[in-house]
């Protein structure tokens, strides 16, 4: 017999339900109980670079929102550093770069302010276009699913960016680019996130 | 120097695959084409960070912090403890565990609960707390009661805790469900099912602990956390770029 390796297991996933809200946003499943609620706030109030709101919908495969998905960001900020020891450097003071977003039960639409992030380093592999990462658990998803989303504005960055590139289908790339409507007070980017089915989503293994 | 590196891969056998027919929500909620595989970069390695500013001490104690003053919840009494730890076992401190479960009764305080069972008026049914410096956390709190779901109609989810914790970076965030030593609902719950490994399955049912428990107080059961591990070297190519 050879020596055991003696690593640990990872926990394994199971779905966060539908009633994810009473955890994780209890203000939502109706009623208060924490002093502060955690995830309202992105980017707090000294974060510096363009103020942005992104709205969307997720859509399952029978083409329906799901109304009771929650999902996580996690951001740079417009320096491209993250809220994190080994986050790159600096970031402003009241920057998390961290939010939770549920969606309307009626609807399934969910949205949420912050600022747009800079570019950040790649794996050996150039630079990354600047892009929100996206975490998403619902009632009938298994484990989370990671996704990202990119700017329509960054075209040539994008076109450039190492993990859109890695994408071999060209047209899937579409799904992870949000388009930018500047007709409010302040830009709104609507990204849509299809869980199955035509124009499905491109998920991340990381 | 030596620095830590990129999270270890995912071992995909241990969790449930996207589509799994048993859970019916599971046919329109799963992707149909492969994940996009991925090595870390910075957005990976790295993940929110949580300290004692954020919440509240009485937070983890389920059994006062929603109850009037001098009542408790009705059930029975439960300490839920164990460690976040890492794959290479090592404790992962300061991260956010959040809980929420049923009442005693199998009923959650939630708008769109609608089961029979009673709202138990001192019940909140959530919790949360931080990991301390050796990766341990406990809350206080009763032992949920089953309760029956529409997927089968005659499906009933074992006595459960939903959990769901941080680690340092965000591709160990990890949501899952602590059930109980002893359940005979487990091998028949169609979500437990979703878990292809058997073993995987036994690491989600938390053990009686006589230990911990406090005589004419309260019992205890242990439920310890594994995240994903991480290499102790550089990145065998530099995370930086060019
Ligand atoms: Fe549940």
């Amino acid at each position: 017999m050879p020596q055991s390796l003696s690593y640990l297991r990872e926990t394994a996933s199971q779905t966060a339900g539908p009633y994810v809200h009473i955890g994780l946003s209890p203000g939502a499943a109706g009623f208060d109980i924490y002093r502060r609620e955690l995830g309202h706030d992105i980017c707090g109030p000294n974060a510096r670079g363009e103020r942005i709101r992104v709205e969307g919908v997720v859509i399952d495969g029978m083409n329906a929102p799901v109304k009771d998905v929650m999902l996580e960001i996690w951001q740079a900020n417009a320096e491209g550093h993250y809220a994190h020891p080994e986050g790159g450097g600096p970031v402003e003071e009241g920057f998390r770069g961290w939010g939770r977003v549920i969606s309307d039960f009626k609807t399934g639409e969910w949205g949420f302010d912050t600022v747009k992030p800079g570019p950040t380093p790649g794996r050996n592999i150039g630079r990354q276009a600047p892009y929100l990462n996206f975490w998403l658990v619902a009632r009938g998803i298994n484990i989370g699913l990671h996704t990202r989303m990119y700017f329509e504005d960054e075209a040539a960055a994008n076109a450039r960016d190492p993990v859109l590139n890695l994408i071999e289908w060209e047209n899937r790339r579409a799904t992870l680019i949000a388009r930018r409507d500047d007709s409010g007070a302040v830009p709104v980017y609507r990204f849509d996130i299809r869980l199955q089915g035509e124009g499905e989503t491109v998920f991340f293994d990381l | 120097m030596k620095k830590p590196g990129e999270f270890y891969q995912r071992n995909r056998a241990l969790h449930p695959p996207a589509l799994t027919p048993g859970y019916k929500t599971s046919m329109g909620r799963s992707p149909r084409y492969s994940l996009i595989s991925l090595q870390n970069s910075i957005s990976e390695i790295t993940g929110p960070v949580f300290g004692p500013a954020d919440i509240d001490p009485g937070d983890n104690d389920l059994l006062s912090n929603y109850a009037q003053p001098g009542e408790s919840p009705i059930g029975e009494r439960i300490i839920l403890h164990g460690r976040v730890m890492d794959e290479n076992a090592r404790p992962v401190p300061n991260t956010l565990v959040e809980v929420w479960q049923a009442n005693a009764g199998g009923r959650y305080r939630h708008r769109n609960d609608g089961y029979l069972a009673p709202i138990d008026p001192n019940f909140g049914g959530c919790g949360r707390t931080l990991s301390d410096e050796t990766g341990y956390f406990y809350f206080r709190t009763v032992k949920p009661g089953a309760y029956p779901w529409r997927n089968h109609v005659n499906n009933w989810r074992p006595a459960h805790i939903h959990v769901s914790v941080f680690g340092t970076g965000f591709v160990q965030r990890l949501i899952t469900q602590c059930y109980f030593e002893g359940d005979p609902l487990i091998p028949h719950c169609p979500i437990v099912q979703t878990i292809p490994d058997p073993d995987a399955i036994e690491q989600l049912v938390a053990r009686l602990d006589l230990n911990a428990t406090i005589p004419l107080d309260t019992i205890a059961y242990k439920f310890d956390i594994v995240l994903r591990g991480r290499r102790s070297t550089l990145f065998e190519n530099k995370l930086e770029g060019n």
